[in-house]
């Protein structure tokens, strides 16, 4: 068989779509090698993305963290701090620029915890787009807050009410309906999954973290950091803060997973730890399964990282031994959440504190004058009101 | 297992019917097997259940539940269709992963000892393809390739070695019944024409039988799954009079043209 394999990485990756989208498959990725290489549009995207959304963002010293880690330096690289709070702006207003230059009017995109719908929403309001958001029935309970912020900018927020109603369920909405509307709508994926071009677009957009802190811990240090520690849904703002740090053999990439209530347990959504290879939303890649290969219902008080999968990428890194991944409980990230804010005064997304949870065990392994970089993925406003309900506090949102 | 061609033999139109297995039990699949292929259909499709089918609407989203809920398993599946006495080709549909996850050889290998002649895996393009059609060719399973409305300028690559049937996919979006069908059929069939002589279907859409017989009329077949799964859902384990009924007439329909 003579066929072509696109956007591998490894034996990972690949286009497992009906043959309904391969059409809109090929021209975005056309599209995409178009304008990734054209000057104009990188100038447009930089100035939306230092003018707009505040890059570059800090790299902190966390000296409190990291004194109470009681092991090297550990510095925060601070995606929280951009618009719209979460590093998911980087890649919507990449894909939304795209999406515009080929000519779409409408994005449609899906979201777990509301910060990509959030961050899809703005790029559609800035830009004069339509802007459609599907988001499982679930979710939009544990996040009302984000639900009400993108229906403000502008958005349609659909329901989402089969299967699970969870983050997986929306990609499947979003996938049906982008088969029923292609020819003016782009699906503005939040993540590194999904069929090529997406994970390596989606990363790109992405790279810009490491390529800043990088940059800024050679300056502040003046050596790279023992490891660089992110949480792992989908995994985009890990592969954007590991991906220039891959050359760098000596660079630990560390991904922290949800374990939700523990991976002995079925409440877990961490797929390097218990999934297995699969053929899911358009990819070869690792995926949480019944024994019977049907996508498994997974948990984690974290509706951003509560999916069955992990990218392509994050899967062949694993493979190859380059990353490391690990999970990382419900209490943990909890405990988390209420150290950061303690310490530093900074209040993590509950997915960005499931990183901060295993950093400080990290830390602990190098000495003073080494360091460690957290990405600190989003900030935790939209958690405030379920972490308490999670201590058992009744407050509303 | 029965050669796919039979179905569309002396230039018979054919009528494919989908049914989802395990939709309420495996008992009641297997038994409106027979009656199927008893009223008329020239093809049946067997619908494997999937927790995330992404190319299904409504109708079979909810027919895979239920199926799932009631414990359809692929072996029990495999089991059920082996047993069943076939007067027409019969295929599989479903997904990739539980395809994947079964073992490529060992699931094409259940499918010739249950006498299932092909395979259509909407989430298995063209340019993935390969393994899975090479592995099947070993067992003697035809892998159904798809058209869409979108295709265009992919028919030549997809249609060059198709076998068995073409499944023309009518329109955008996912199955689940329509009023209208706007693309334009005997335009992309003669662009499948110009390509190959294989056979083509259309589905995605048909729910009556004036439909099936239009669209019968415009290829080689038509194709209805979300008609018939609906009656199914409402009928549960009673659904054999108007089973019988409704493939009658979409079976009598198609063989008019």
């Amino acid at each position: 068989m003579q066929n072509e394999k696109k956007g591998r990485f490894g034996k990972f990756g690949g286009q497992y779509v009906p043959e309904t989208l391969m059409h809109a498959l090929e021209e975005l990725e056309q599209a995409y090698a178009h304008f990734s290489a054209d000057e104009q549009f990188n100038a447009e995207l930089k100035y939306l993305l230092d003018e707009y959304a505040g890059r570059p963002s800090r790299l902190y010293y966390a000296r409190n963290l990291s004194e109470y880690a009681g092991g090297c330096k550990i510095y925060l690289k601070r995606e929280d701090l951009n618009h719209t709070g979460a590093h998911k702006i980087n890649n919507a207003l990449g894909q939304a620029l795209l999406a515009k230059k080929m000519g779409k009017k409408r994005l449609i995109a899906e979201t777990g915890a509301g910060q990509h719908g959030v961050a899809t929403a703005t790029a559609a309001a800035l830009l004069g787009m339509e802007c459609e958001i599907y988001m499982g029935k679930e979710d939009i309970v544990r996040q009302a807050l984000n639900v009400y912020r993108m229906k403000l900018l502008g958005a349609r927020v659909h329901a989402v009410t089969s299967g699970t109603k969870t983050l997986k369920d929306a990609v499947n909405e979003c996938m049906r309906e982008w088969t029923n509307r292609i020819s003016d709508t782009h699906y503005c994926l939040g993540s590194v999954m999904g069929p090529h071009p997406f994970p390596t677009i989606v990363r790109d957009f992405q790279a810009v973290i490491s390529r800043e802190a990088r940059a800024q811990i050679l300056e502040k240090e003046g050596r790279l950091p023992a490891a660089v520690v992110a949480c792992v849904g989908g995994g985009s703002n890990a592969i954007g803060a590991f991906y220039h740090f891959i050359p760098d053999a000596g660079v630990r990439l560390i991904g922290c997973e949800a374990a939700g209530r523990g991976v002995n347990t079925l409440q877990t959504a961490a797929t390097v730890a218990t999934g297995r290879p699969g053929i899911f939303h358009g990819m070869f890649s690792l995926f949480c399964q019944d024994g019977c290969g049907q996508i498994a219902p997974v948990y984690s008080i974290s509706a951003g990282l509560d999916y069955p999968g992990v990218g392509p990428e994050h899967a062949y890194l694993h493979d190859i031994g380059r990353a490391e991944y690990v999970p990382v409980t419900d209490d943990e990230a909890v405990e988390a959440f209420e150290l950061l804010s303690r310490t530093e005064g900074i209040i993590p997304a509950i997915e960005s504190a499931h990183a901060v949870a295993h950093a400080v065990r990290v830390a602990k392994e190098y000495g003073a004058d080494e360091n460690i970089i957290i990405c600190l993925s989003g900030r935790g406003d939209k958690d405030v009101a379920a972490i308490a309900r999670y201590k058992g506090e009744s407050i509303y949102d | 297992m029965i050669d796919i061609s039979t179905a569309f033999a002396g230039g018979k139109k054919a009528f494919a019917a989908f049914i989802t297995a395990g939709d309420p039990t495996l008992e009641d699949t297997k038994r409106y097997l027979g009656i199927i292929q008893d009223c008329g259909a020239d093809i049946i499709e067997v619908g494997i259940p999937f927790s995330d089918p992404i190319a299904e609407g409504e109708v079979i989203q909810d027919a895979d539940a239920r199926a799932l809920a009631g414990g359809a398993t692929l072996d029990k599946i495999f089991q059920m269709v082996e047993g069943v006495q076939k007067k027409v080709p019969y295929l599989f549909m479903t997904y990739a992963n539980p395809v994947y996850f079964y073992g490529y050889a060992r699931f094409f290998e259940r499918c010739r000892r249950a006498g299932v002649s092909g395979v259509i895996i909407p989430d298995i393009p063209f340019e993935e393809s390969g393994e899975v059609k090479e592995v099947a060719a070993n067992y003697g399973v035809t892998v159904i390739d798809m058209v869409a409305p979108t295709s265009e300028e992919r028919i030549k690559k997809v249609c060059a070695q198709s076998r068995g049937f073409i499944y023309l996919v009518s329109s955008l979006g996912v199955t689940g019944m329509r009023s209208h069908i706007d693309t334009n059929i005997s335009s992309v069939y003669g662009r499948i024409r110009a390509v190959t002589d294989t056979p083509v279907c259309v589905g995605f859409g048909i729910s009556s039988p004036e439909q099936a017989k239009k669209m019968a009329g415009e290829c080689d077949g038509a194709i209805v799954g979300s008609a018939i799964v609906k009656i199914i859902g409402q009928e549960g384990s009673h659904a054999d009079e108007k089973l019988a009924d409704f493939i009658t007439s979409v079976a009598s329909a198609v063989h008019s043209v």
